[in-house]
């Protein structure tokens, strides 16, 4: 099927791409990296948007440190999460989460902040976000908005960003010293979006979980987490089940994707050295 | 003079060597052409409006406003195209039985699957056309589906075409020996349930046909990415109402087609009508979704099977119910009987026993059209047999490798007949074994397995021996009525530098077709290979043939160059002979120079040979024959098939948690005849054996109970990818067929045929010890835990 679009402009700056938002009335679209939006605009299930490109805007490119924050600017793609030292020393888990991201060629231009954006369930950057207890930074026509990423992820590819806001960034709680994260998924190939996967960030002995694909968000597994704290991991993967709430599909039934988070569960705490 | 194909240091020794591929470096270049690469003057391109439902009434369609839309030229509905092409029913007359209705390039009265195309709109571009395909309305009056295989004879299910009486499209029983006796008086017998899959050829270039229609000439000429060129030129004559000769068909660059691109489809002949009606080139483009909706689907099998053994562990006989949905057509002009034809015929194909029953209802169903695909068959009777030898094997404690040397066909004993009916000239199923087993070092492995099992890592070897189909002769299609050509032709032509031509009917998809004919030609004529040029898929120049399909194209294609190239080489000896005043017969050509055949003595070039046959034929003697052009035809007589055979196995590891299984090798020994170039005789087994690993633990179109398919992208239909695969050893043992100075046998369909049995076999031996065991396809991680009673909501 041919894409069939509005039209298409190019933002110099985050204020012209606001102001262009504002101009399209409630069509326009951000285009990023364009690994989502090109799919669905070639598959027909969205036309007519009216396309800003903000693919250009140095300002939402690369991490830096600002006081005890990662913060990694929303056109950060995730061949660069994966490579860059900043990230690899402050937020080890988005470093750890991007090679399962897809494959190479998506990894060159998908960005994190059009991921976050998406908020695809099965994708692995909004459950680490969670996990990480990340803020998302968003630019709009009053200025910044900073929304906690568990207060940011509404349902099945909704936010709470608002159609005349542009998710610039995500600042990350830099990680402590003993901070432990680790990511585990299961995809029947390689690259694959997870049947099941678990984000899990154990900070100053407490943990915090951030399930994918196991629900119409990504979800905190609290009941999970308060049993992990307590080292009680068969606690922790009977929590987890209730925790998370799967669907099924043609690749797998709710019930085997419960299963599998349990078994990932697991799998994590020997990771840690839980139990 | 025959080849000494046994002595590699024979002059122009190029059959049986790894040479480059002559069209590789235009495919790496990027200067490859797809029919989507070419444009023509005037061109206009055609969308389709497919039906949305799985049966449904068609009634007003409303094509105003796509009418006026700018950039929309035409709009055609079925009964528009009914007027200048007429319909098509998928029967061959010695499928006693067979019922399927007539069919046409766009749906009249009813759609019946999800896909069928029902209007067509023609745009200046093709985002034209489908803008104006999207403001079509069609009246949709929805029907009661046929989904489900096993109820669809049942009195309450619905009847799907009502002129047919009830849904069953062909039935077949093949019958030998007194089956219920020995079923019933066996020491062992072993049952067990199998499904495998519906999935599709998922080809890497879609379907693309661009058909021209030259009233001036009154020639119609098409474009088209298609494996059987002179079978398409037939049928579009026949039902658009031209002389075949009228009718070019061309097929260029192919980018893959695994028998998805041997069949008769509705959009495309709608394209050439409407090219026809319009006098102007008409371009369809397939994409990726209509592909999952448009192409042929395979493979819809659910059956039930025994195996009777006796004490000793010899097999007395097999007993399978096969059924098979086929949607709601027969596809034309191959018919979708074959696929179950070849399940009757193949069960228990490796062994010997004396009873054998084995039936194959073939239903119709709302859902797309199912049809050959890559070892049509093959992969279906393999696993049921294979499932259940193993199976035999496991519960009789008897080494699945010994149960099988126990009933393997001795190499020694053919030509034979098997109690299926299968004429065999000459097999090799021991001497494979024994290098299967050498190849992966089978004790060591075990003892590996047995190893890694007391320290929790559940791993499994799986064996499948198999028998392959190929050089069919008239008896698959000719004899059913079908204008599909089981004989095959090739021209070859010498220029007057001494370079030569050949064309051949047999067609390139990308596997190599054009190299080993330029290794066939090269040999026969007594050139190099660069010195040849292969032209293919044009059926206004290449001899009349059959195509590339049934693994066909090495066996029947590559005899006919033998003997055409031969006989080029015959004709410029003669003239040279004349020349130099010497016999024939004492002379050679070596790379494309005459030399004494004794001495080597180089005698005079072959360009020299060209420049008077051409230039200065008044300087030889009149009457003398000079034709450095010459055709030969080939065509199989002494058996219906030439049956290969070989022997696969899988390593696998089972994650008895999640499921997930890893492929951790595989190997393949097989034997094909006469090897003409042993990469690309690998590389068809490796890339079969990959199809056949998609079947075991990927590939899986799924539908709902109301013909509504689920997954029909890329995204959520799983291909195997090159992550997942393992390493694949492959050995070759050689038979060469005697009804051939070639001796060579097809190799395209070995991989695929015997590498889910292989894989679902590995699988089964991981996890038996814990009490499970999987037979549908595809293994997926859940229906291994299922199996396991992991899972049981």
């Amino acid at each position: 099927m041919k894409a069939s679009i509005g039209g298409y402009t190019r933002a110099e700056t985050v204020s012209h791409a606001l102001s262009l938002l504002a101009e399209a009335n409630g069509a326009g679209r951000l285009l990023a990296g364009g690994q989502s939006l090109i799919a669905a605009l070639n598959l027909g299930t969205t036309s007519g948007d009216m396309l800003i490109d903000i693919a250009g805007i140095g300002a939402l490119r690369g991490a830096r440190i600002d006081g005890n924050r990662l913060i990694i600017g929303a056109l950060t793609r995730h061949a660069d999460i994966a490579s860059d030292p900043l990230i690899a020393e402050h937020a080890p888990l988005l470093a750890k989460a991007a090679p399962l991201v897809a494959h190479d060629a998506i990894r060159n231009r998908g960005t994190i902040g059009g991921s976050l954006a998406y908020a695809d369930p099965a994708a692995e950057y909004p459950a680490c976000a969670i996990a990480l207890d990340a803020t998302i930074i968003l630019e709009g026509p009053n200025g910044t908005r900073q929304v906690a990423a568990q207060d940011f992820f509404l349902g099945l590819f909704e936010t709470a960003r608002a159609d005349d806001e542009i998710l610039a960034a995500i600042a990350v709680p830099m990680a402590a010293d003993g901070e432990r994260h680790v990511i585990r998924e299961a995809a029947r190939r390689s690259g694959d979006y997870a049947l099941a996967g678990l984000a899990v960030v154990r900070r100053d002995g407490r943990h915090r979980i951030g399930a994918f694909a196991l629900g119409d968000r990504p979800l905190l597994c609290e009941g999970a987490m308060a049993a992990l704290d307590g080292g009680d991991i068969d606690g922790a993967v009977a929590a987890l089940a209730t925790d998370v709430d799967p669907t099924s599909d043609t690749q797998a039934s709710a019930a085997y994707r419960r299963h599998l988070a349990g078994v990932l569960l697991r799998r994590i705490a020997i990771d840690l050295g839980v139990g | 003079m025959t080849i000494r194909f046994d002595d590699p240091n024979r002059p122009n020794s190029y059959i049986g060597r790894t040479v480059p591929r002559p069209n590789a470096g235009r495919l790496v270049a990027g200067r490859g052409r797809y029919v989507d690469d070419i444009t023509l003057p005037r061109m206009v391109h055609v969308a389709f409006v497919r039906s949305p439902h799985a049966h449904a009434r068609i009634g007003a369609i409303e094509t105003g406003e796509a009418e006026t839309l700018k950039g929309v030229l035409r709009v055609f509905t079925g009964r528009d195209l009914a007027e200048v092409c007429t319909p098509w029913e998928g029967k061959l007359l010695h499928l006693e039985g067979m019922k399927t209705p007539p069919q046409h390039p766009l749906a009249l009265d009813r759609a019946c699957w999800v896909g069928e195309p029902v209007v067509a709109v023609v745009g200046r571009t093709r985002a034209d056309a489908e803008a104006g395909a999207a403001l079509v309305e069609v009246e949709f009056e929805p029907l009661p589906v046929v989904t489900d295989i096993r109820t669809a004879l049942d009195p309450d299910t619905p009847v799907l075409h009502e002129a047919l009486g009830d849904n069953l499209c062909f039935r077949k029983a093949n019958e030998k020996g007194e089956v219920d006796r020995i079923f019933a008086e066996a020491h062992k017998v072993v049952e067990a349930s199998f499904k495998t899959a519906r999935h599709t050829g998922v080809t890497l270039e879609p379907r693309v046909i661009l058909v021209d229609w030259n009233a001036g000439d009154g020639e119609m000429t098409a474009h088209v990415s298609n494996q059987a060129p002179h079978m398409l030129q037939l049928l579009l004559a026949g039902h658009l109402d031209i002389p075949e000769s009228r009718v070019r068909v061309v097929c260029g660059d192919v980018g893959g087609s695994f028998g998805v691109k041997v069949h008769v489809y509705p959009d495309e002949v709608a394209t050439a009508a409407i090219a026809k009606i319009m006098e102007r080139p008409v371009k369809f483009t397939s994409d990726r979704m209509e592909a999952f909706i448009g192409d042929i689907h395979a493979r819809d099998h659910e059956a039930t099977g025994r195996i009777a053994l006796d004490e000793s562990g010899k097999i007395l006989g097999f007993d399978v119910d096969d059924w098979t949905g086929i949607g709601p057509y027969s596809i034309y002009p191959r018919t979708s009987a074959v696929e179950g034809l070849q399940v009757t015929n193949l069960i228990g194909g490796p062994y010997v026993f004396d009873h054998y029953r084995c039936r194959t209802s073939v239903v119709f169903q709302n859902k797309g059209i199912c049809a050959q695909y890559r070892a049509v068959g093959h992969p279906v009777a393999v696993a049921i047999t294979e499932g259940l030898v193993d199976k035999a094997a496991a519960e009789m404690g008897i080494d699945p490798i010994e149960l099988r040397r126990r009933n393997l066909i001795a190499d020694d004993a053919y030509p034979l007949t098997t109690a299926a009916g299968l004429k065999l000239e000459g097999l090799s199923h021991h001497r494979s074994l024994d290098a299967l087993v050498e190849a992966m070092d089978y004790e060591a492995l075990r003892a590996e397995q047995k190893a890694l099992r007391e320290k929790g890592i559940h791993r499994g070897i799986g064996i499948a021996s198999f028998i392959e189909l190929t050089n069919p002769s008239p008896f698959m299609y000719g004899i059913g009525g079908a204008r599909i050509s089981a004989q095959d032709g090739c021209t070859v032509r010498m220029d007057p530098d001494g370079s030569v031509v050949a064309l051949t009917g047999i067609t390139e998809q990308g596997q190599g077709t054009e190299a080993i004919m330029a290794q066939i030609v090269a040999e026969a004529v007594g050139v190099s290979p660069q010195m040849v040029r292969i032209v293919t898929g044009d059926t206004r120049v290449t001899p009349f043939g059959g195509g590339t399909w049934a693994s066909r194209g090495a066996g029947i294609g590559g005899e006919a160059a033998l003997q055409a190239g031969r006989a080029v080489r015959g004709q410029a000896l003669e003239v040279a002979a004349s020349m130099l005043q010497a016999k024939a017969g004492d002379l050679d050509i070596r790379d494309g120079i005459v030399v004494d055949a004794a001495t080597g003595e180089e005698r005079m070039a072959l360009s020299e040979v060209g420049r008077v046959v051409y230039f200065r034929g008044d300087t030889l003697p009149k009457g003398l024959p000079r034709e450095l052009m010459q055709t030969r035809h080939f065509i199989t007589s002494n058996y219906p098939y030439a049956f290969t055979n070989g022997v696969q196995a899988s390593y696998v590891e089972v994650d008895v948690e999640t499921g997930f299984v890893k492929l951790l090798k595989h190997w393949c020994v097989e034997d094909c005849g006469r090897i003409i170039n042993p990469l690309l005789v690998d590389e068809q087994i490796r890339g079969g054996i990959v199809q056949g690993i998609g079947a075991a633990l990927f590939e899986e179109i799924c539908y709902d109970g109301e013909g509504q398919i689920l997954n029909g992208t890329m995204a959520d239909y799983l291909v195997p990818m090159s992550g997942e695969m393992p390493d694949m050893i492959i050995r070759h043992v050689e038979t060469p067929t005697e009804e051939s100075e070639l001796g060579a046998k097809g190799a395209g369909e070995a991989g695929t045929a015997g590498a889910p049995a292989a894989v679902m076999n590995a699988i089964n031996d991981a996890i038996r010890p814990l009490g499970g065991s999987v037979t549908h396809m595809p293994f997926t991680p859940e229906r291994i835990l299922r199996a396991l009673g992991t899972i049981t909501d």
